[in-house]
């Protein structure tokens, strides 16, 4: 796994060399590994300050749209004036692109923390719910009758049955968000912020210092990738009775 | 094989008989039983058999209260609904991969107060070790085989401790021993129980049945069956016991052709 992730790490930056030797462009417009690598050292303490804002936006956006979600996704599965009016709202929220009304949010929560923080639930938002209200509708209908044959509560059957049925589908739900998470964020300090990696870009962009742009997108990716990692980490820890079976049906 | 068990306390010291009037459910338009009059004798097996497709399932589904569309009356020998009386056991054993067996067999306390009281699970582990399970209490069902987890379903509908239990084809998914061992386990433990069978297996309705009836028609109609002597368990090598399956078996072949008549008789 390591040696696999280390071959492949390898190989990109490799690719990406060649990429500069072939097409000999100037630094401003496609810098090295080797100048990325010198700006990341050399300007560490300023990628690490705004990665770390990053980071805050990208996990509280996971954290909020992961509770209004599943919430969401609750509401529907237990009141039907719910389904009716707060689904239509659901699927017309994600018709407007969150890049639409990007500005807007910057407008009404200001250049700090919380409209990058309210981006990135919004983008969040969308996958939980909906993968966990599809997990909570498709409970198998056997433990719902046996459920109703020891007289169980809509609620009971609901904390009992449905909702730990609905796990792994909340799970990759969850997975699906911390991919995306990144996205929400970013967004928000391009349209207006004075910190955090998207910030830092477009300034490094518009000073032409295209080698801290890359440096501050290889962080980015880093991020992403960890937060993924530690996403499907905690998920398998939460759910270790889900089986796997993708080894069964591997192609050698 | 040790001495029958029997639930410490059980608030049925009297066994409940079950009246079903004027059962009638209809898919489509076509009743798949309609004016049905059925009675299940207080504290005995009674063993249902019939082709697959005729409706066993559905009329066992009807008196669990499982079907929204199915209408008659279905009362206690006392008057009373059935509501709160009845366990259900299915041919999926239907534990829930999330729970432990422990968790899985005190799942009916957990739906309705939140949690098992320690006195249930006390029970709970002595009905495990009578099954043979008692070592595997803290495992996931995942872990246990095809017989190992019905009998863990058969616990969780003992726990119940309901003086009625629906039984539909529990065990008919098992390989042969240990579907026959299960029998056995589930007769000595549901002793003085009201219970109806749901099997398509004769042998099975001979060696547990008080009573046997057939399904068959459409609409479908229930003619008893006759019974070998002696009370269930029955043993299935002596001579009339086998003349009976024999005999039985022609009846369920003839009902089946009656209802595709494509299929070919004996």
């Amino acid at each position: 796994m390591i040696t696999r992730a280390f071959v492949t790490f390898a190989g990109l930056i490799a690719a990406w060399q060649v990429l500069v030797w072939a097409t000999a462009l100037p630094i401003y417009m496609l810098p090295g590994p080797v100048q990325t690598a010198a700006a990341l050292v050399d300007r560490y303490d300023i990628i690490l300050w705004h990665g770390a804002v990053t980071a805050l936006e990208i996990v509280l956006g996971l954290v909020f749209g992961t509770i209004i979600g599943s919430g969401s996704a609750l509401l529907l599965m237990r009141f039907r004036q719910a389904r009716r009016w707060l689904l239509p709202m659901l699927l017309v929220s994600q018709a407007i692109p969150v890049f639409a009304i990007a500005p807007l949010l910057v407008l009404w929560l200001g250049y700090g923390l919380a409209s990058k923080v309210a981006m990135a639930t919004l983008i969040i938002f969308f996958p939980v719910a909906a993968t966990f209200y599809d997990g909570l509708r498709r409970t198998h209908p056997g433990w719902l009758d046996l459920a109703r044959t020891m007289q169980a509560s809509p609620w009971a059957t609901l904390r009992h049955i449905r909702l730990p049925a609905a796990l792994p589908a909340l799970a990759s739900g969850l997975r699906v968000a911390a991919g995306v998470a990144p996205i929400g964020a970013v967004i928000g300090e391009w349209v207006g912020s004075s910190a955090g990696l998207g910030y830092l870009m477009l300034q490094a962009n518009a000073r032409l210092q295209t080698d801290l742009m890359f440096a501050a997108l290889f962080v980015l990716a880093l991020l992403g990738v960890a937060l993924y990692f530690a996403v499907d980490f905690g998920l398998r820890r939460l759910l270790p009775w889900l089986p796997d079976t993708r080894h069964a049906t591997d192609m050698e | 094989m040790s001495a029958p068990f029997v639930l410490p306390a059980s608030p049925h010291a009297t066994p409940l008989a079950v009246q079903i009037r004027g059962a009638r459910l209809a898919f489509g338009g076509v009743p798949l039983f309609s004016d049905l009059d059925f009675q299940l004798e207080a504290g005995r097996w009674t063993c249902l058999l019939g082709p697959s497709g005729i409706g066993k399932s559905t009329l066992l589904r009807l008196i669990a209260g499982l079907t929204p569309t199915g209408t008659g009356t279905i009362s206690a020998g006392d008057g009373a609904g059935l509501e709160g009386r009845i366990a259900w056991m299915a041919q999926d054993d239907l534990l829930l991969p999330w729970l432990d067996v422990l968790g899985n067999v005190t799942l009916g306390a957990r739906l309705r107060q939140g949690r098992a009281a320690p006195g249930l699970i006390e029970l709970a582990h002595v009905l495990l070790r009578r099954v043979g399970l008692g070592h595997r209490a803290n495992e996931r069902p995942a872990t246990l085989s095809g017989g190992e987890r019905q009998r863990a379903a058969l616990v969780r509908t003992l726990i119940e401790d309901r003086p009625i239990v629906l039984m539909d084809e529990p065990f008919s998914a098992l390989d042969a021993i240990t579907r026959w061992r299960l029998q056995a386990e589930a007769a000595s433990l549901l002793r003085g129980r009201t219970v109806l069978l749901v099997t398509h297996d004769p042998r099975e309705a001979l060696r547990l049945g008080h009573r046997i009836f057939i399904m068959s028609g459409t609409p479908a109609r229930l003619e008893a069956a006759p019974c070998p002597p002696g009370e269930p368990l029955r043993r299935p090598d002596d001579e009339t016991f086998r003349r009976i399956e024999a005999a039985l078996l022609g009846r369920l072949v003839a009902a089946d052709s009656e209802r595709q008549p494509g299929a070919g008789g004996p």
